[in-house]
């Protein structure tokens, strides 16, 4: 335990905590947005297209950050316009993108003569390695998706949710489809060292998926989504340092099946909560509806039998085998 | 004379370089409650669409509040029901939520919502029956509920013009009637309200004049019509009729497909 402890006290695991947090809040933040309007997979298609940006880097000596950036916010914008002119499908839009910029990566890291392996750094997260000024760049890139994401919640949320009612209330919504998609690239290169290119839109959408499953608001979503989120990437990351003495573990994967995890716990506990709620619905109160009187009832209902009490009107249906039974002095009525 | 709220004058619309509507004039005053009618394809949703300035025209001039559509800025004095199936999204939203969405017309950028905004939501909540559902997610409403909040986020801004496009298309008996007495309600207030429908149902009563679209033109501009007549081929009869009754039409439109054969002695019908 004490070895843990030291382990967290060292430097380079101090830097991948911190980039962990802001990673962590970032990423579901911009992908509520993207889940919210049914582009779940942007976060993924971005992410492909900035594995050519980090190759260009490779080529070039430039930092493999900042031509990831550059690469996947042009990569962002194409995604969008493809999409609204509305040519192609969105999601074929995605898939071209996709293949073109993981085969443009491979392509272009092999001219660099770089080997794979530093390739894999930036497409599963090398979170461990991360420099001082990654870990800037991180963080202020971080903060400023986080604010936009926040602070512009109402607009973003009125594009997201109906883009031709928010045009028609004079929102300029081409300028915030794109910022919503500069953000989406931005996020992806801020997770790029934390869970890698690949697994960078699990980080987006996995906390979302799970808060959802619980929350009836946007609000409490996207809230909920971020906590989440920074959960999955911090607790992920201890934990993998923690096996690390046992056996190799990679961070990023580690991050991933932790959010997974969190849904898995979720989704049960959401279908309940559904289930729950659509069996308690008031039955409509329709006059003048005929109902048949139960004679001889064996079972006594009451406040806690067991049964689903269900408003209806002015008094309470109890839901057992297919019967609506309301008491009626003596006997019950199926209603 | 009236203040006049849209003037539309020899407006065309195409997509992707098919004309849908051509040669359409339409003026609407302070106060009306204009029904846009007509058949599938008769372009009454691409008109209404041609109005809020979501298809620009092609040719002719579209003036709102008598401020050409293009330096029009005070879309706050604008409401819009959308054509749509619900108000759900992919991630939950509550119905407080997308009302309030509507508000964003007069709130300032990164400013909390006021005290106003929240009574404006408030009592848009109240004019369609929702209050008590107000913290309820979107998408545990019925398809008529639904649309009643997407009816209340317009309501939200506290516009002055109201283009709804077919609200009562796919909604019950029921939910139609709370529409009627919230747009009867809306009207009363002195609103102006463009509606588009198939069929009128519990609004018939409530309209002042119908716009009748067949084919990306105007067919007919007048006094009420009876669901039937909508659709009877021979709209010019009616349009006769109208005519004796002081209203003014632009001139009988001949349908431009059909040949159109005449001679001196025909004269008008």
């Amino acid at each position: 335990m004490t070895d843990y402890l030291d382990l967290l006290g060292l430097p380079f695991m101090q830097r991948a905590l911190l980039a962990a947090v802001f990673t962590g809040l970032a990423a579901p933040a911009v992908g509520t947005y993207l889940v919210q309007r049914r582009l779940a997979l942007m976060g993924d298609g971005i992410g492909h297209v900035a594995v050519t940006g980090v190759a260009v880097g490779l080529l070039t000596g430039a930092s493999p950050t900042w031509t990831a950036v550059a690469v996947a916010v042009v990569g962002a914008v194409v995604i969008e316009v493809i999409r609204e002119r509305g040519h192609t499908n969105g999601d074929v839009a995605l898939a071209l993108l996709f293949y073109g910029g993981l085969a443009g990566g491979v392509l272009i890291t092999g001219l660099a003569g770089q080997s794979g392996a530093r390739l894999q750094q930036y497409l599963f997260g090398s979170i461990t390695t991360i420099s001082v000024s990654d870990v800037v760049v991180t963080m202020v890139l971080a903060v400023v998706v986080v604010l936009v994401c926040v602070g512009l919640a109402p607009q973003l949320f009125a594009v997201a949710q109906d883009q031709e009612f928010a045009r028609v209330a004079g929102l300029n919504i081409r300028l915030y489809n794109l910022l919503v998609a500069v953000l989406a690239a931005v996020s992806v290169t801020v997770a790029m060292r934390t869970v890698g290119l690949l697994l960078v839109s699990a980080l987006m959408v996995v906390p979302v998926a799970t808060a959802q499953q619980v929350s009836r608001t946007f609000r409490t979503t996207l809230a909920g989504a971020m906590v989440l989120g920074t959960l999955a990437s911090v607790g992920g990351l201890l934990l993998s340092a923690y096996a690390s003495f046992h056996a190799r573990v990679a961070p990023g994967p580690t991050i991933v099946l932790l959010a997974l995890a969190g849904f898995v716990v979720a989704w049960p506990v959401g279908v309940w909560l559904r289930s729950r709620r659509r069996l308690r619905e008031p039955f409509p109160v329709v006059p003048a509806s005929v109902h048949d009187e139960i004679e001889d009832h064996p079972h006594e209902h009451g406040d806690d039998c067991g049964h689903v009490a269900v408003p209806h009107g002015d008094h309470v249906d109890y839901v057992h085998d297919g019967h609506r039974h309301a008491p009626h002095g003596r006997h019950y009525d199926e209603h | 004379m009236p203040d006049r709220v849209i003037e539309l004058e020899a407006g065309a619309v195409a997509l992707g370089g098919r004309p849908i509507l051509r040669h359409v004039d339409l003026t609407v005053s302070a106060g009306e409650f204009v029904a846009l009618m007509g058949a599938n394809g008769s372009g009454k949703s691409t008109l209404v669409r041609a109005l809020t300035g979501l298809h620009p025209l092609a040719t002719g001039s579209l003036r709102l509040f008598g401020t050409p559509l293009h330096d029009f800025h005070d879309w706050q004095r604008v409401g819009f029901v959308p054509q749509r199936g619900g108000a759900t999204s992919g991630v939950p939203a509550s119905v407080w939520e997308v009302v309030a969405s509507g508000r964003l017309t007069r709130r300032r950028l990164l400013r909390p919502m006021s005290r106003a905004d929240r009574a404006a939501v408030s009592a848009a909540l109240e004019v369609v029956g929702l209050a008590d559902r107000s913290r309820d997610g979107v998408s545990t409403l019925s398809g008529g509920q639904q649309q009643r909040v997407l009816i209340a986020r317009a309501l939200a801004g506290e516009p002055e013009l109201f283009f709804l496009d077919e609200p009562t298309a796919g909604v019950d008996l029921p939910n139609q009637e709370v529409l009627a007495d919230t747009l009867s309600t809306l009207s009363g207030r002195g609103a102006t309200i463009v509606l588009v429908a198939h069929e009128l149902g519990p609004l018939a009563p409530l309209i002042d004049r119908a716009v009748v679209m067949r084919d990306g033109r105007i067919a007919y501009d007048g006094p009420p019509l009876a669901h039937d007549q909508v659709h009877h081929p021979d709209l010019a009869m009616i349009h006769v009729d109208a005519l004796a009754h002081g209203h003014h039409h632009p001139e009988p439109e001949r349908h431009d497909h059909a040949p159109h054969i005449a001679s001196p002695l025909e004269g008008r019908p």
